[in-house]
Order: C-alpha cells, then sequence, then structure tokens
C-alpha cells in the first residue's frame, strides 16, 4: 500500500500516485551477453534499478519504493527511516510504495524477519547512491569540490553558503541506472534518524479511524461477497438450490464453479445472509475423515519421511556419560488472526486487480493468474494492510475468492470479501504439530558431550511461492482443479521444521536429522518463526534438563557450552535485569526459567527470563513477568525493536499456555474464540526489554527472535516451580494436573 | 427500508433493514472505519462501540434496535489533529502492532474510563478483558490507558 507521510494524499485512499517508469532494467539487458552482472546484496540482486526505489521529484520529495509490506511490525517505518537518514531528507518528505506488482520491487515475501536485512540493505545502497548522485550534481552546478558539500533536509550547501535543492536537481539526477552497490553508507556514528525511536507512520490512522486497512476499501459501485466453504477437506458439492437464494434481497449473483461455490450481494449483510441459505441448501459428498486428534503425534511419525543429517559433529564418546532422553511436541497452532482475511478484486477490461494483505504480492499474482487462466501481466496485485498474519493465514486464498467472485460480477463491479470467522479457523494454514525426539550424554564433569537432535515435521511453507502448483485454497475446489504446489522442505541454514534444529552450544559431538513428513494430514503452512518455536523448546529444555542433572545453575551451565560473545552478552545481560540469582530455586508454585536462542542460528539473539505461577488446584500456569535481552544487531528503531519483543513474548506465551487447534474425524472443530483461546489482557505477562546495540553490525529483524526463547523460559520456570517436566505443548490445566498428581 | 440512529452526535437515516449488524451500518454505509468485523459473534470486542456511554458489541447489536441512542464510535473520540487523550496516549506509547483490534480496546477504554477515572492496572486489565489482541500489544495497551487517565485527570 501507500504511506504518504505528509498525510497530505491520504484522504485519496489506498489507490496512491501513479508514477510512470518502468522496472525493466535496460541496461542490464543491455549489457548481459558482454558479462555477469555484479552481485548486489539483499533485495538488490533481483531489483537492480535504482530507480526501481528511489526517485527524486522536482519539489525535492522522493518516492521510495518498496517490495516488503507493513504486517504490523513496524517494517515500513523502519525502512523509511533507513531511506530517509541516506537521503538527508525528513521522514515527511518520503512518499512511500509498498508491495504493488506494478510500482514496487519484487522482494518475495514479507517473511522470516528478513525485511530489515534484505529491504533495508537495498534501500540503503540505493539512498546513498541517490545521494552521492544529487551531491555530485550540485558540485557541478556550484563549481565546488563534492566533498566541500553538505546536505541537510535535501539542500545541498557550499562553505560559501550557496545552496541548490533536491528539487532543483531532479530533472537532471539521472537514476534510471544500476544500482553500483558502491555507494557509502552514511557512518553509523552521524544518524539523525536511524537508531532513533520514530513514532510508526501508521498508528495515528489506526488509533483515529483512518483509512488504514484493506477491509476499509469502499470502491464505487462495490459490492460484497461470500464464500461457501465445504463441510471439511475435499468434500464435493453435489447440489445448491440457487434459485432461492438468488431471489434472496439485494442478491446479485450466485458463482459455482465445481465445488467453489460464492454469493455477490449488494450489501454485506445481504451477502452473509445468503450465504447461510446457500450453505443450507448444499449437499456435499463427505471428503476423506482426518484423523484422530488423540493419535496425531503416533501418525505424523508412522507417516513416510525423508531424513536428512543437517548437522554432524564427530569425536570419541567417553565410557563413563551419563545418557539422557527426551521427546518434545507441538500441536497444531493458529495464526487466528483478529480480522479475518479479506481481499478486494476488480475485473475490468480483461484485467484483474487485487488489494490485498498478502505478505507476497508477486507470488500471490503468479497463483492467481494460474487460477484465473489470465497471463501474469494481466493481474495486479496491491497490497493494503489487514490484521495481523503472523505468517501464511488466509490472505492470500480470499485474493483468489474475490478475484474469482470479481470475475462474476455483472458489469464488472468490484466485490469485496471477508471471510467469516468459523471459515479462518476451520482453513486457514496451521503451523504444523512437529515431534523432536533429544538424547544427550553428560560427562562426569557436568559437560554435554553428545547431542541428537531428530526433528519430525510437514513442510513450514505452502505458499503461493512455492513452484509446481497452486496454493491458493479455492483452486483445489474448480471444476477443472489445479493440484497444489508439491510440499518442500525450506533448506538450512534458515530451515524449516529444521529451524533453530542445530544447536549453538559448543558440543564436541553432535548429530542433528531433520525427518520431513511429506503427507499433511492437515492443512498447514508458515506460522511465524516456522520450526524455531519447537526446536527451541526441545532445545532449552532438554540443555535445563541436563543442568539438573549436572547439578548446575541453567544461566551458567549455558554460559559454560557458549563461546560466541553476542549469545553471552544477551544471557548476562537478560540475568542482571531479572536479577537471576545463581542456583535459585522454585518453591513449588513459582519459580523462574531462562531460555536463549540465535533466530534461524544466524540473525537475531535473544535470551528470556520468565517467571511463571502454577495453581495447583486448577492447574492453570500464568506468567506474570517476564525479562527479555535482545542483539539484534544495529537497531534501526528501538521501540519499534522493544514492540517485536514484547509482541513476541506475549504471542508466546499464549501460544505455551493455552493454544492446540482441535479437531476429529469430521473435520476442524476450533472455529471461534471459545474453541481456540488465546492470552488476554488479564493473562498478559509484564515485560521488561534490554536492548544491546551494535551499531556497526548489520541491522537484522526481530519479529521471530523472542518466541522459541519465550516457549522455553516458560517451560522451564514451571519446572523449576513444580520440578515436574512438561514435554507436550500447551501447558495447559489438564497435563499440569496429571503432571503434579 | 430506512433506520434512523444518532451517531457521534448526528442524526443519520440509512437504507438498511432493522435486523442488520450495527457494525455493517457504521462501515459500510457512513464510512466510519474503526470499528472491526472480528467474529460476528461477540467474543473478540474488535467492533465495540458506545451505545449512550455503555461498550456494546456492534457486531451483534441490530440496528433497529439503537433507536434514540447515541452512538459513539472512535471516531467520535477526536482526529489526528486534535486527538482525545487516549488517542494521544496511544500514540505517545505506540499502542499498536497491526492496530485492528485497537479501536475496540479504546472504545472499552473509554467506557472504563468514564465510570472509573483513575483505575488501577488492575482494572484496566480487567476492564479491557473481553477484548482479544493477537500481537502481544498488552503492556503498551495498559500503558496507554493509564497515561490517559493520568492526562484527564490533569485537565
Amino acid at each position: 500500500m501507500n504511506v504518504v507521510v505528509s498525510r497530505r494524499e491520504f484522504a485519496a485512499g489506498l489507490g496512491g500516485i501513479v508514477v510512470a517508469f518502468t522496472l525493466a532494467p535496460r541496461l542490464l539487458v543491455e549489457t548481459a551477453l558482454a558479462q555477469q552482472p555484479a552481485p548486489l546484496p539483499g533485495s538488490l540482486a533481483n531489483n537492480r534499478m535504482l530507480d526501481a526505489w528511489i526517485r527524486i521529484h522536482a519539489d525535492g520529495d522522493a518516492t521510495v519504493c518498496m517490495g516488503k509490506v507493513e504486517l504490523g511490525q513496524g517494517a515500513v517505518t523502519a525502512l523509511a527511516q533507513i531511506a530517509a537518514e541516506e537521503l538527508d531528507l525528513p521522514l515527511a518528505r518520503l512518499h512511500l510504495i509498498s508491495g504493488d506488482t506494478e510500482k514496487t520491487p519484487n522482494e518475495g515475501v514479507t517473511s522470516g524477519s528478513q525485511s530489515i536485512e534484505y529491504g533495508g540493505v537495498a534501500l540503503r545502497l540505493a539512498g546513498a547512491q541517490v545521494r552521492e548522485i544529487l551531491v555530485d550534481l550540485a558540485a557541478k552546478r556550484l563549481g565546488a569540490d563534492a566533498t566541500t558539500l553538505t546536505v541537510a533536509d535535501g539542500v545541498i550547501s557550499a562553505p560559501d553558503g550557496r545552496k541548490v535543492s533536491y528539487g532543483d536537481l531532479a530533472r537532471d539526477a539521472d537514476l534510471h541506472r544500476e544500482v553500483s552497490g558502491k555507494a557509502r553508507p552514511k557512518p553509523s556514528s552521524t544518524h539523525t534518524i536511524v537508531g532513533k525511536p520514530i513514532e510508526r507512520l501508521d498508528i495515528p490512522g489506526k488509533v483515529t479511524g483512518g483509512v488504514a486497512y484493506v477491509q476499509d476499501l469502499r470502491l464505487p459501485g462495490m459490492a460484497h461477497g461470500r464464500v461457501v466453504r465445504p463441510p471439511q477437506y475435499g468434500a464435493k458439492l453435489q447440489t445448491i438450490d440457487e434459485a432461492a437464494v438468488k431471489a434472496m434481497p439485494g442478491v446479485v449473483a450466485v458463482v459455482r464453479d465445481g465445488s467453489f461455490l460464492g454469493v455477490i450481494a449488494e450489501r454485506e449483510e445481504q451477502a452473509i445472509k445468503a450465504s447461510v441459505a446457500l450453505a443450507k441448501s448444499a449437499k456435499w459428498a463427505a471428503g476423506p475423515p482426518l484423523p484422530d486428534q488423540a493419535g496425531i503425534y503416533d501418525l505424523l511419525l508412522s507417516l513416510p519421511a525423508e531424513a536428512k543429517v543437517i548437522s554432524e559433529k564427530q569425536a570419541a564418546l567417553p565410557d563413563d556419560v551419563r545418557v539422557f532422553e527426551a521427546t518434545y511436541r507441538r500441536p497444531y497452532t493458529a495464526h487466528a488472526s483478529i480480522g479475518p482475511s479479506c481481499a478486494v478484486a476488480e475485473f475490468k477490461d480483461g484485467k484483474m486487480t487485487v488489494w490485498t494483505h498478502s505478505q507476497g504480492v508477486f507470488p500471490l499474482r503468479g497463483n492467481l493468474a494460474m487460477g484465473l487462466k489470465l497471463p501474469a501481466d494481466k493481474v495486479h496485485c496491491i497490497h493494503a494492510e489487514g490484521s495481523g498474519c503472523y505468517g501464511h493465514n488466509a490472505a492470500d486464498d480470499v485474493a483468489l475468492d474475490a478475484a474469482l467472485l470479481a470475475r462474476a460480477a455483472p458489469g464488472g463491479r468490484p466485490v469485496r470479501v471477508q471471510w467469516m470467522r468459523g471459515d479462518e479457523f476451520g482453513w486457514e494454514p496451521f503451523g504444523p504439530a512437529m515431534v523432536i525426539k533429544t538424547k544427550a550424554a553428560l560427562s562426569p564433569q557436568g559437560r554435554v558431550v553428545d547431542w541428537n537432535f531428530d526433528v519430525f515435521s510437514n513442510t513450514h511453507s505452502t505458499r503461493p511461492s512455492e513452484p509446481g502448483g497452486n496454493n491458493l485454497l479455492s483452486s483445489w475446489y474448480l471444476a477443472d482443479p489445479q493440484p497444489p504446489a508439491p510440499p518442500r522442505t525450506i533448506p538450512q541454514p534458515a530451515g524449516g521444521g529444521d529451524r533453530n534444529a542445530i544447536p549453538l552450544y559448543d558440543f564436541p559431538r553432535q548429530r542433528v536429522v531433520n525427518h520431513f513428513i511429506k503427507e499433511m494430514p492437515l492443512r498447514v503452512s508458515a506460522l511465524r518463526t516456522l520450526g524455531a518455536y519447537a526446536n527451541v523448546f526441545a532445545t532449552e529444555s532438554f540443555f535445563d534438563e541436563l543442568a539438573l542433572a549436572a547439578n548446575a545453575d541453567p544461566v551458567a551451565f549455558r554460559l559454560a557450552h557458549l563461546k560466541d560473545p553476542r549469545a553471552r552478552a544477551v544471557i548476562e545481560a537478560v540475568a542482571r535485569k531479572a536479577d537471576w540469582k545463581p542456583g535459585e530455586k522454585g518453591d513449588g508454585s513459582r519459580g523462574r526459567g531462562i531460555g536463549f536462542a540465535k533466530y534461524k542460528t544466524l540473525a537475531t539473539y535473544v535470551a528470556v527470563i520468565a517467571e511463571v505461577e502454577v495453581d495447583r488446584a486448577t492447574g492453570k500456569v500464568s506468567v506474570p513477568r517476564a525479562w527479555a535481552a535482545v542483539d539484534s544487531g544495529q537497531i534501526i528503531n528501538p521501540d519499534g525493536l522493544a514492540n517485536q519483543m514484547e509482541g513476541g513474548i506475549v504471542q508466546s506465551a499464549s501460544w505455551t499456555l493455552k493454544e492446540e487447534v482441535r479437531f476429529d474425524r469430521d473435520g476442524i472443530k476450533s472455529r471461534d474464540w471459545l474453541g481456540y483461546p488465546i492470552l488476554t489482557m488479564p493473562e498478559a505477562p509484564k515485560v521488561e526489554v534490554v536492548l544491546i546495540d551494535r551499531p556497526d553490525e548489520k541491522p537484522l529483524g526481530s519479529g521471530e527472535g523472542a518466541q522459541g526463547p519465550a516457549v522455553a523460559a516458560i517451560a522451564n520456570a514451571f519446572a523449576a516451580a513444580t520440578g515436574k517436566r512438561l514435554r507436550d505443548l500447551p501447558l495447559s490445566p489438564d497435563r499440569v494436573k496429571a503432571a503434579l498428581g | 427500508m430506512a433506520v434512523s440512529l444518532k451517531v457521534n452526535g448526528a442524526a443519520r437515516s440509512v437504507p438498511a433493514e432493522p435486523d442488520t449488524p450495527l457494525l455493517y451500518v457504521l462501515r459500510n454505509d457512513l464510512a466510519l472505519n474503526a470499528a472491526k468485523f472480528g467474529c460476528g459473534l461477540a467474543q473478540c470486542g474488535a467492533c465495540t462501540v458506545l451505545v449512550d456511554g455503555k461498550p456494546v458489541r456492534s457486531c451483534i447489536t441490530e440496528v433497529g434496535s439503537v433507536g434514540e441512542s447515541e452512538v459513539t464510535t472512535l471516531e467520535g473520540l477526536g482526529t489526528v489533529d486534535k486527538p482525545h487523550p487516549l488517542q494521544k496516549a496511544f500514540i505517545e506509547e505506540q499502542a499498536a502492532q497491526c492496530g485492528y483490534c485497537i479501536a475496540g480496546m479504546m472504545m472499552s477504554a473509554k467506557a472504563l474510563l468514564d465510570v472509573n477515572p483513575h483505575p488501577s492496572e488492575a482494572d484496566v486489565r480487567q476492564g479491557l478483558a473481553d477484548n482479544l489482541c493477537r500481537c502481544g500489544t498488552h503492556n503498551r495497551i495498559i500503558r496507554a490507558v493509564l497515561k490517559a487517565s493520568h492526562a484527564m485527570g490533569r485537565t
């Protein structure tokens, strides 16, 4: 979507300014035969033209284009800070366009805490180069040495006081060229925007009822659509009473294509009523039964799996060791966005335009084109914010629903579709259930001398970006159905199910195996952190079990096995902040625990200490307080980083204490907030965060850094409080009561 | 069929059936964005507005039942240029991530502060117990409501 910081164009809605330019790297094509292009870092690698990122206007303002999008994580503000810093322009003079298949660079999917690392480096280098080009032009114009010029707020000044503005130079600045990658960004010591707690650009609109979300779009002539979902996965539509529904007030059309069934009406409540009537009249042939929930982990372990050793270290195993084994499990977990997914689509002159809160407008365009049987250049996807998604929820699916209805809408009327609550829970792709088997050996000296870690999981991405099929839900139900892409696992070092399966601890001997299960009993995809949440839970729980067996303090035991100074620093910092007492013990109902991880084993370092209280009578576990320390390299926006840490910990506490998708043989049973409770305001832990700034390190993403350490800290705190170890999530009252006897 | 109602101090008439949920009238007929569809089941609080000062779930409140009552939405509190103390505090505390729940949170907070101008932290948590937030912004929301209560106490 567009964020116009000055708000002067905000009133125009989400359509935004149209600037004619081409993304085609003309120079690149011309020189491609002659030489291989030099590699460029981050998102520049696939978006090499400077004016695809930044353009300067006659009034001296800049348009900044980003392929990364705002999901509520503050990415657009942070990216704008980076661009403004390098351009020496105030934030208010940037016009931001993000996530538009016809206007912005293709940065793939906004996921994996990569917006700052990939999009940020691109804007930093592009911004620095644009500034250099303008300064060089100014030097010529002023007849001055470029090194003597200073820049402030888009005005370039010579030592003698003469000035020229970016606006004066805009016409002569040739930005339609490749990014050199050689421009020198400003040293961090001179930063005035980066590293500052700049207020988020999107929050004023959100707290005053401004147009902020795709849900708020109202296009001229827009109708409302709803889709009738089958009773369970794979059910086939037999008959409907179309005539009766068509006769209902406001109904514009009933749309059926195979087992895809929807309705369009003048008003939203009419579309909902009509969809309820349609659902009542529809006869379905049942789909295949789901497995029993009680046996789901055994089923997963029994399915064929591709085993791959992802880390192995060989060393002689002493024969006087003690060997420990444990198995950890994590259930299917819902994204559970507060707002059900929504999209608006318009089919006009053979071209489909879709406003979407997808995390990846370019991959979505590909799957939409496939589903609609249109060439990709006849599909235009424009990002507009939705409710927070926390990974691959139904955002992409509803875009196809809206497009299918818009294609059938009389007169090319735009159609807005929002899923109902029960469909959002019932049809979103869940975070996969996982099993982790661990086995380790402890030397008499209290050191871990052998570590075995086996992860069993489905894929953690069935996004539209996967090749070889269509991953949009409704495409599977069309009369001419399109099969989904075959599941793949995301390779190391980032990993999918095996994300964070390789420990950061220094073990002389280790073996980590990823068992990738292709068959998916339930629909699954990317949930924030992918496998890291479960793997850090297992790693850090087991490590605490070993610390206990070694009669060692959990903090000291970690430090004793860690060389990485940045890892040690976050653990030491959180221990200080929480006033951790070496050897501190729980009292039967209250205790504290620590968890640590370097996200993806290659990015942000986070350590969390949590305090839990256990009501032994009811089995209810609460987390009154948590502390965290984070090192995400150079901090772009300290308040934004703190916000991500606080949010990650609270969300992880919710997953850990409460969340589990319910299902039986007939289908998904968690269909509303009573069937899928999440943490409430009275239950949320108080969180204190220590930020460790490393201005000379590269900036890293933080949206997923805290969830793994938080679950581990909570599980370890439960064990410290009660002396009992829970290895199955969530830490529900039933499990707690069973464990405590 | 037309229904009349009073929203943010103005008399409005909308072409809706009386059994239409107030939420759709606010959003679609009156172009008021703040109240959100979250569940349609009165479970999440994203659609919260005030009717005669009391918080109601507009997703299950029939517009025909509102009658002469005063409906207040977040838009009725203030604007970006003239924010209500709650809006100012939510901006200062950066008390939003995706922000989808925030309008409902703020209207529940408004209702709380109207009856309890100086709530304790526990009062704020309890007052917002039926409003769900998924991003984990709870701490900031609590801080913002407490800050607003202090600011309002000074004026």
